[in-house]
């Protein structure tokens, strides 16, 4: 597997991971909303799939997922997108998000095709360790990282099933809730996170709800890294034309807050 | 060795063959968890079975009658026809069998709010109404694009206390609906309860919904071995989701001399895009926690379905009817719009029944089947919903102004 999650997350400081969707608002933009968002300070790049039927995502990350269905992107497309950014980024860790169906709907060789493109992981929001062996065994064998989610319902005894064949980070969701709508309390995440670690040495990422920088400096205090993403796909909504400029400067408002929160 | 039960399924991870499953997100997976171990307790419970069987009796009016359709088997000259007749239910359709089985179950959780997605808005109406009887608030989500189809619905649901919230994501249909439940749901964890209007979703939805319906089939076993002292050579039931048709079905299942044809809905034809026969014109594939027939694209993406009959315009089918579908023990077929309004005005006209849309859909292929099949043979329809709630859509399709 690839060593550039555990070599972002191996800083003295909690890393920055952030999202947009692929081909939001046109496959055009994207190559430059993602130099913006490692030129900002990144740490590391989600990249959404987009798909007609985002059950876990809220209004900012369906309006962003619609955009690019409508301009036309594919998985396909996706994996290009993601090759050429590992050309310009060599270092920059990259993970796919989205949903199960245009997967399996891609066939057999998305494992492969995805390490080819320089792809380090991959997030898939609706296969559960139940469904595992769906995907799992070809990303282990082809090398991609599988990050799993753990959710406050994820209770004491269901965690080990969660880690079990998780690896790159654990994905934190910190509320009960769909993206980017309500913020948990740091100190219920902070809890939260150390239950997760005394169960795994696999760093803790932390995401929904979390817009401001002075809610990114709290999360980064208390986890190992901080997930941004309706906020961005927000500014990319309201920013059509030339997405880039806003998502940097908004972006690195996040990064400097994360780099100084100690 | 034993040949085995084709009802013995799902497996213990809810899988019928490769179909079904449970693909949901992380958040929602300890609730699925959760509901299968109370609906084990509930199986083996004879309280829950005896409360079911005396609220289906007392409160939705069952048994439905068998009712043998003369002068219809009469105009077509062929097999004996008789027709299940779930559209005399309290609400009109089959949709409470399911709707008390689960309101039972929410309130053995103690879950003390409900949540459903509607297409058409029988399923909605269905769960206003057990929400009403048991005094729990309801929101009912439904896609803005059918609260303008199914106006009366609506209102029905609101007077009955439901909160009905229109859905405009997406195309604003049944699955957007269902999207917007799901998200209801994973923001509400602790007291809510999503009751699923059909036999999909993740597991272990699919098997309650068709337990809870499987009472059309065991009333139809009885009735028919009663009155014709032998089974029915053919079953038919129209097909969307596929609750109704699994109902009617499951009973039968292990009896070879049974035939059963399940009808999805052609809409404009199966050679466009205007259509919602996941079976015919889908591909496998994974949406709303379940792996199933679906109508998608090259890509992945979920293509809408149409039908004129909004309870069939969903572009996914229960996930035990993708399996029985390809071991073939059940023969699909599909009706286009037009042969649905036709099999709609001939039961009006031959039996003085207005069936629904949805069933419609299943009247027109024992209109087909019926004539070459002899006059000892035996087919049993599901007529499982009334027309009441379609006449504005058949008057406009007729060209009639109301």
């Amino acid at each position: 597997m690839s060593e550039r999650l555990s070599a972002a997350f191996a800083k003295n400081r909690a890393a920055l991971v952030t999202f947009v969707t692929c081909g939001d608002p046109s496959a055009e933009q994207t190559p430059a909303v993602l130099d913006a968002l490692v030129e900002a300070g990144a740490d590391v790049i989600e990249l959404g799939m987009p798909f007609t039927d985002p059950m876990a995502d809220g209004p900012a990350i369906q309006a962003g997922g619609i955009r690019a269905l409508t301009n036309g992107m594919t998985l396909r497309k996706t994996l290009a997108i993601a090759a050429d950014f590992r050309n310009r980024h060599p270092e920059t860790p990259l993970i796919l998000m989205g949903y199960l169906n245009p997967l399996l709907s891609y066939g057999d060789g998305f494992a492969a095709d995805a390490v080819k493109a320089g792809v380090d992981g991959c997030i898939i929001v609706d296969l559960p360790p139940e469904e595992d062996e769906e995907l799992g065994p070809a990303f282990r064998k082809a090398g991609l990282h599988f990050i799993r989610l753990a959710t406050p319902t994820t209770d004491e005894d269901r965690l080990p099933a969660v880690l079990n064949g998780a690896s790159g980070f654990l994905y934190y969701v910190s509320v009960a809730g769909v993206t980017g709508t309500a913020s948990a309390a740091t100190a219920d995440v902070g809890a939260a996170v150390a239950r997760i670690k005394r169960e795994t040495d696999l760093p803790v990422a932390v995401g929904f709800g979390i817009r401001t920088p002075e809610q990114a400096a709290a999360i980064a205090r208390v986890a190992d890294g901080v997930v941004v993403g309706s906020a961005i796909v927000d500014l990319v909504g309201e920013n059509p034309s030339d997405p880039a400029p806003a998502v940097f400067k908004y972006v690195q408002s996040l990064s400097e807050a994360v780099k100084s929160a100690t | 060795m034993t040949t085995k039960s084709l009802r013995a399924g799902p497996d213990e991870r809810g899988h019928f063959g490769q179909f079904g499953g449970r693909y949901v997100a992380e958040t929602l997976m300890p609730l699925i968890l959760e509901l299968e171990r109370e609906y084990r307790r509930a199986q083996a419970d004879p309280e829950f079975e005896r409360e079911f069987h005396h609220l289906l009796h007392h409160y939705v009016g069952r048994p439905s009658p068998l009712y043998f359709a003369e002068r219809m088997t009469d105009a077509i000259g062929g097999a004996k026809i008789y027709l299940k007749r779930d559209e005399l239910n309290h609400t009109g359709a089959h949709k409470i069998n399911n709707c008390i089985g689960q309101i039972l179950l929410a309130r053995r959780m103690g879950k003390t709010r409900i949540i459903a997605e509607t297409g058409a808005g029988q399923h909605g109406v269905a769960t206003a109404t057990v929400c009403a009887r048991f005094g729990l608030p309801c929101t009912v989500f439904m896609g803005a694009e059918d609260m303008r189809r199914q106006q009366p619905n609506v209102f029905r649901m609101k007077l009955l206390g439901a909160d009905v919230r229109g859905v405009t994501s997406g195309r604003g249909t049944l699955k957007d609906a269902m999207n917007e439940a799901l998200r209801d749901w994973v923001a509400n964890v602790a007291d809510t309860y999503y009751l699923i209007g059909t036999s999909a979703g993740p597991h272990p939805y699919p098997e309650l919904v068709r337990d809870f319906q499987s009472v059309i089939g065991k009333e139809a076993r009885e009735q028919i071995q009663s009155m014709e002292g032998k089974l029915p050579d053919m079953l038919v039931a129209a097909i969307g989701g596929g609750s109704n048709a699994i109902g009617l079905f499951h009973p039968f299942l292990d009896d070879a001399s049974v035939r059963m044809i399940g009808v999805e809905a052609a809409g404009k034809g199966l050679d466009g895009r205007e259509h919602a026969a996941s079976l015919t014109g889908g591909r496998p594939g994974v949406l709303h926690g379940n792996k199933t027939y679906l109508l998608q694209d090259e890509d992945g993406q979920i293509t809408e379905g149409h039908s004129i009959s909004a309870g069939l315009d969903y572009p996914g089918i229960g996930p035990e009817h993708s399996w029985l579908h390809e071991i073939g023990r059940i023969d699909y077929r599909s009706a286009t719009d037009q042969q649905a309004l036709d099999a709609f005005q001939f039961l009006c006209r031959t039996e003085g029944i207005i069936p629904a849309l949805e069933p419609a859909h299943a009247l027109h292929v024992v209109r087909d089947i019926a004539e070459g099949m002899t006059k000892d043979q035996i087919i049993i329809a599901n007529l499982c919903g009334r027309g009441d709630k379609d006449i504005f859509t058949v008057a406009d399709a007729l060209g009639v102004e109301l």
